[in-house]
């Protein structure tokens, strides 16, 4: 991909972070930059579509420590759990016998499995080279009879953010609009069916199923979604979808502008976490259905669902009340789980907005107050010392910051992609609740801050002496 | 006497093949207060870092170069130079492991002109050791990237002590200097000292009671820890190289922060390394390591296929002895008396037993070295890259491949366990036979890190471990109702829930 074609898909007009810095322009420091590349971000985006065989085309590094190590779920197949690389070799490399070896590849993956179609994934070192893996991918197609589609995502186009982008990219480019959707089955409720799209949900830890039966309760059927438990057939029809929500993410706006230009498609921003959010999303989706019965019975909908949600949170918010989090994590999650986390009666005394924009900013100090803390550094020195400046109770922050949590010996919630735990939806907020006071209430902190006995004893000698 | 056989398949499935650049970085995350450098995307480093992170369960110290697509037509020797002289700034660390990827080797580097440059323009790094390593990931697996970084270690690190000549200082040498002189360290047996760059000639056996050991890549941080204990019961002291049973056990330290190993192999010890009495070497994929480190020093070393099982670990216990002139201490005779006995309970479950393994060559060899010599079947052993050793295993073939060929060979020869990493869980759950996890990477379970496999002890547990899993799907007989049989004989209540266990020993 040539370098303009990059700074073409960083100028995002729909992005509020458009006008400013943008963190996929900057050149990434040698000697201290952190966070995965642009192939990383693509598969982030593009993996969870289940029924896909995913062509990692390089030498082994970038599939052979990465492959299956995503949080997602699926529903039914699971063909997006078989890693599959060319694992190119030196002679492959050298001489320039890739191309040739992803073709066979590809014919093999066509046929021991079957898939609905075949992505493939660029590399650092096949882009280097020079692979027209485009090309490939259209003679494999042709050959076969199977949708091959090319990811030229490779590591060091940029940062992950830039290849969820062209992840969706490729998506919109090959594979949106190639296929009409089956007319909707009749709700059993015997309601109008609207059909929507989801962008940016990723179904982590199957967090989406606890969204999922709210949305066919409301006669809302999710015609596709990029692409927590999706399906390649699903993403064809996306662009017949009636409204697009885009979940917790800037990078992928490019699709739902996209999608809103061609196919006059409205979309949203939103979020599933939280009660408040929740909520907003399902009454987002009703104003831009512009659909009077669906909007009365959303609102039903939503003051059940709170009112359950209330009570199961009850216990729980004796306990986590007036607790106090360093909440670090990007962009719009940082306001999200603040209205989530103070629903639970607890005190977010800092959080991070590196990746925050001057909205987002706005939003935290409308609901933390002005004297909101936002830290900007997230070295994990800098965590720590936040945390003992503001006397919290608990860091939350991605799986990165796990381990400085638990060295530093302090009680720590992961929020992001790797986890293991679904916080969406009203039901994943119970879970949540829940998270927060097993990790705050354990007894283990107690144990390993205090020092051992004899230790405590040489202390003492010296204080008496 | 086994015929190496590699896949031949256009397109990987399920690999089992970690890069080599990964196991370079391993290597030198057994350094005390090191960080390994990876030149390449920052995605190389990203992708490895959550690979350690999930194994080990530790935060892991790994930088990158963060080549770009500018950078990689342009040349990115500055992004080395800069890479380098930011973490010598910042973090200060004894050492810094540069290991190469695909991506920079393919755009032709040659990291140690790069190295070198940053050595003239910041001479104030200098007590700083930096060790490049050519590591491309097309080529090799992790034990291969990981054995290299060890000779590379040597290579620059190690003096050169052998012949009577003048030492070979690291003047000449810009891609490594060694770092200032520290205290000079007391010798073993006696109380003078000499100062590192006095020990010049012929220091072999200067530190009697000093053995260096090259660590393969199979062994766990466990298995370092067990191993030093080992030798310790000898009354030996062990310079282990690499050190990961200090680096990487999880421990939990008062530093709230490091970025830098914490734990390791110190500077000191590998300077040292000419002067001891013997170096004992663990994995074939060393050998190569142990020739040179032999060539630089004149110390006399014992290598190790394997340290599983009675006559492998007999190997290891008769070298110390014979290294340190002690009896072998009662404790070890002891250890040594329980494994023949587990050997003998359990060879029932493990004779005959059909068996389908897949891990780097050393890995590989060592469990199967085992195995076989308990009488079970090993039906298909696979590798991710190819290894001589594996060609002296007691088996007809060995397959160079991934988890898909170690799937297919294990249905067609109607494996009963599997053994391989976290990966061959869905492999194991689709042939429908029980896993014992080995190798890398082990994310789905908490402490595989710790697990020791090597010695008397470990190799016992392991012959409990895989006949309880094989315990676990022991099949009965189908029971046979003859037809004459009164139905009503079965209508007493509740008897239906007390059916007799299966009997230990007898597997199907």
């Amino acid at each position: 991909m040539k370098t303009s074609e990059i700074k073409a898909l960083l100028d995002e007009p729909a992005c509020s972070h458009n006008e400013k810095e943008k963190s996929g322009c900057a050149r990434p420091k040698p000697g201290a930059t952190a966070g995965g590349c642009s192939f990383d971000g693509a598969q982030i985006a593009l993996l969870p579509i289940a029924d896909v065989a995913h062509i990692v085309h390089g030498p082994i590094g970038c599939a052979g420590s990465s492959w299956d190590n995503r949080g997602t779920r699926s529903s039914g197949v699971t063909l997006y759990r078989t890693g599959m690389t060319t694992d190119l070799s030196e002679t492959d490399v050298v001489m320039g016998r890739a191309e040739k070896r992803l073709f066979h590849a590809i014919k093999q993956a066509v046929e021991d499995y079957q898939p609905a179609a075949v992505f493939v994934y660029n590399t650092c070192v096949t882009a280097l080279i020079g692979d027209d893996v485009g090309a490939v991918c259209k003679a494999a197609s042709e050959r076969w009879g199977v949708p091959v589609v090319p990811v030229d995502a490779a590591g060091f186009y940029g940062t992950k953010n830039l290849g969820n982008r062209l992840g969706g990219e490729a998506m919109f480019k090959h594979v949106i609009g190639t296929r009409e959707p089956e007319p909707a089955r009749p709700h059993p409720a015997g309601i109008r069916t609207h059909d929507i799209a989801l962008i940016g949900e990723y179904n982590i830890a199957g967090e989406f199923w606890h969204v999922a039966p709210l949305l066919d309760e409301l006669g809302l059927r999710v015609l596709g979604t990029l692409s927590g438990d999706a399906r390649f057939r699903e993403v064809q029809t996306m662009h017949r979808a009636e409204a697009t929500m885009v979940v917790c993410a800037k990078a992928l706006l490019n699709v739902a502008r996209k999608m809103k230009e061609k196919f006059g498609i409205p979309y949203f921003e939103g979020s599933f976490y939280g009660v408040a959010d929740m909520s907003a999303a399902l009454r987002d989706f009703a104003r831009l259905l512009n659909d009077a019965d669906l909007t009365a019975r959303t609102e039903a909908l939503i003051a059940r669902e709170e009112a359950k949600a209330d009570a199961a949170l009850e216990p729980w918010r004796a306990r986590l009340k007036d607790k106090r989090v360093l909440l670090y994590t990007g962009g719009v999650k940082s306001w999200s789980i603040v209205s989530a986390l103070q629903d639970l009666g607890m005190k977010v005394v800092a959080t991070g907005t590196k990746k925050s924009t001057e909205e987002d900013k706005a939003r935290i100090r409308e609901i933390m107050g002005n004297d909101a803390r936002m830290i900007e550094d997230g070295s994990p020195k800098a965590l720590l010392s936040t945390y003992k400046d503001y006397k919290a109770d608990i860091l939350i922050a991605g799986g990165r910051n796990l381990y400085t949590a638990l060295k530093a010996r302090i009680p720590f919630l992961d929020i992001n992609q790797e986890r293991e735990f679904g916080y969406a939806g009203y039901a994943g907020m119970a879970e949540l609740a829940k998270q927060l006071a097993l990790t705050m209430e354990s007894p283990v902190w107690q144990a390993v801050r205090a020092p051992a006995p004899w230790a405590a004893n040489i202390v003492a000698a010296v204080a008496n002496a | 006497m086994a015929e190496i056989i590699k896949s031949t398949k256009a397109l990987t499935v399920n690999p089992l093949k970690v890069s080599q650049t990964l196991g370079a970085s391993l290597a030198f995350l057994g350094i005390n207060r090191a960080v390994p450098l990876m030149h390449g995307s920052q995605g190389c480093t990203a992708f490895g870092k959550v690979f350690f992170v999930r194994h080990f369960r530790e935060p892991i110290p790994l930088q990158t170069t963060a080549m770009d697509q500018v950078s990689t037509v342009m040349g990115a020797d500055e992004n080395v130079i800069e890479a380098l002289r930011t973490l010598c700034e910042k973090n200060k660390p004894d050492l810094i492991g540069v290991v190469t990827t695909g991506l920079s080797e393919t755009q032709g580097t040659d990291i140690r002109r790069a190295v070198k440059e940053f050595r003239a323009a910041y001479p104030e790094f200098d007590a700083v050791a930096v060790v490049p390593v050519n590591t491309p990931d097309y080529l090799g697996c992790m034990e291969t990237g990981y054995a290299l970084a060890v000779e590379a270690i040597i290579e620059c690190l190690v003096p050169e002590s052998r012949t009577g000549k003048e030492v070979q200082t690291t003047q000449d040498d810009h891609h490594a200097r060694l770092p200032s002189p520290p205290t000079p360290l007391p010798r073993a047996g006696e109380g003078s000292v000499v100062s590192r760059y006095a020990t010049a000639t012929g220091m072999a056996g200067q530190r009697p009671q000093q053995v260096n050991v090259l660590a393969g890549s199979h062994l766990t941080p466990g298995d370092v820890e067990a191993v030093k204990e080992w030798i310790e019961a000898f009354g030996l002291w062990p310079v282990m190289l690499p050190d990961i049973g200090d680096s990487l056990d999880g421990h939990l330290v008062e530093a709230e922060f490091s970025p830098l190993t914490l734990g390791g192999t110190k500077m000191d010890g590998i300077l040292s390394m000419g002067e001891s009495v013997a170096t004992l070497v663990i994995g074939p994929s060393l050998y190569k390591a142990a020739d040179l480190l032999a060539t630089r020093t004149g110390v006399p070393d014992y290598r190790f296929d394997s340290l599983m099982g009675l006559t492998a670990c007999d190997a290891f216990t008769q070298a110390l002895a014979t290294i340190s002139g002690h009896k072998v201490p009662d404790r070890i005779e002891r250890q040594r008396a329980q494994l023949q006995d587990a050997m003998v309970d359990s060879h029932f479950m493990l004779g005959f037993t059909r068996i389908a393994i897949a891990a780097d060559p050393d890995l590989l060899f060592m469990l199967t070295d085992f195995l076989l010599g308990m009488g079970a079947e090993i039906v298909a052993a696979v590798a991710p890259a190819r290894s001589e050793s594996l060609s002296r295993l007691a088996l007809e073939t060995v397959m160079v491949g991934d988890l898909d060929d170690l799937e297919k060979a294990a249905r067609t020869r109607d494996a009963q366990l599997l053994i391989a990493n976290s990966h061959g869980v869905q492999t194991a759950a689709r042939l429908g036979v029980p896993i014992l996890r080995a190798g890398f990477p082990q994310y789905d379970w908490v402490g595989g890190y710790a697990r020791p496999w090597v010695g008397y002890r470990a190799s016992r547990q392991t012959l409990f471990d895989i006949a309880n899993l094989l315990l676990s799907q022991h099949h009965d007989i189908r029971p046979y109702e003859s037809l004459y049989r009164d139905e009503a004989r079965n209508n007493t209540p509740g008897a239906g829930e007390s059916r007799a266990a299966p009997e230990a020993g007898v597997v199907h």
